[in-house]
């Protein structure tokens, strides 16, 4: 029996098992909340992981020796997003000044007062350069975490908010701005929300959804370009 | 299926041996991201191409593959609670802020575009 358990806590193919099974709870729940801005997959499956794993008194390398194996996809999946942007690539004459002009404005902005905001309010060097990415889609901001000396785990969790907050609060502040344009809005959701905005503004509009896709990509392309300088100068 | 698993995960390989012998900060699955982006444009690939639809079922999951990193938050849970007012306070502001940016900017800039072709027309 101790030799059973042994296999099973060692052995990859338990964690991946588990994580697989956690992440399919957590579209189930995305299901019954009929997509809820706050039932995201990623959420739940790390929620139910953790909670496993403190019950089984199981550390975290131990369950990475599984989960390392699906971490691996994570590299293949974030090329990936170069078909949904090149499925958008036609709208970029049709927009080519805001483009070119308001998204490295808003990247800049971005990190830049995530850095000196969190520096303000007392938080250290590690932590701002976890902030900074998290306007990027979360496999890229992981990246851009991991060669920065940020926390990758704590990354993810705060791009996912940066997420929610957009398809949570996004078009309510847009309204108050006054900003009606469909393409303008799906660019500033795009561009700060990522994939939970871009998913936001699909619902919302067909057309506004293709233009947050689109912020999302070169959001994506310009924050891991921007990262680096702008904590280096800060 | 499987042209088009070489062709993402070549993209990958070669963005990360770029950045690494051209010792810039970029990580290597973006710049992998961008060589696919040439290659679709320069190919132009029909639906049924490997690439699109091997990319689009890892789209379609893409949460799965950040749920370990996830996990890895049991392990900064202490570190979360000590500094919760500077992970709020930078989340939510810089969010606000570069939101408000893109989309002031971006509507000036295509008011006056639609001002100006409104004058020459």
């Amino acid at each position: 029996m101790a030799e059973t358990l042994d296999f099973l806590r060692d052995s990859p193919l338990t964690w991946v098992f588990v994580t697989l099974a956690a992440y399919r709870a957590g579209l189930w729940v995305r299901g019954r909340t009929h997509g809820h801005p706050l039932a995201q997959p990623v959420l739940v499956a790390a929620a139910l992981i953790i909670a496993l794993l403190a019950v089984l008194g199981i550390d975290y390398d131990t369950y990475m020796t599984g989960g390392g194996l699906i971490h691996l996809v994570l590299g293949p999946a974030t090329v990936a997003l170069a078909v949904p942007l090149h499925r958008q690539a036609h709208h970029l004459r049709e927009m080519a000044l805001p483009l070119v002009v308001a998204l490295p404005a808003g990247a800049l902005v971005s990190i830049g007062s995530a850095v000196l905001t969190v520096r303000a309010l007392g938080g250290g060097d590690a932590l701002q350069n976890t902030i900074a990415p998290k306007a990027a889609t979360t496999p890229v901001a992981i990246a851009i975490a991991e060669g920065i000396g940020g926390v990758p785990a704590l990354v993810a969790a705060f791009t996912m908010l940066a997420g929610m907050l957009g398809a949570v609060f996004g078009p309510w502040l847009l309204d108050r701005l006054g900003v009606q344009d469909r393409r303008v809005r799906g660019l500033a959701m795009g561009s700060a929300s990522h994939g939970v905005g871009t998913s936001r503004s699909l619902h919302d509009s067909v057309v506004e959804g293709a233009f947050a896709g689109l912020a999302m990509g070169l959001t994506a392309l310009l924050t891991s370009v921007l990262v680096p300088v702008v904590v280096a100068l800060l | 299926m499987i042209n088009g698993i070489l062709w993402v995960l070549g993209c990958q390989l070669v963005g990360e041996v770029l950045v690494r012998s051209l010792d810039i900060s970029i990580p290597g699955p973006v710049v992998g991201m961008v060589l696919l982006f040439g290659v679709l444009s320069l190919r132009r690939p029909g639906s049924e191409s490997g690439t699109l639809r091997f990319s689009d079922g890892l789209l379609r999951h893409l949460q799965l593959f950040f749920v370990p990193v996830s996990v890895g938050i049991m392990v900064h849970a202490s570190e979360i609670g000590q500094q919760w007012l500077p992970i709020a306070g930078g989340l939510v502001f810089s969010w606000a802020a570069g939101l408000v940016t893109v989309a002031l900017l971006a509507s000036w800039l295509t008011r006056r575009r639609g001002a100006e072709a409104e004058v020459r027309g």
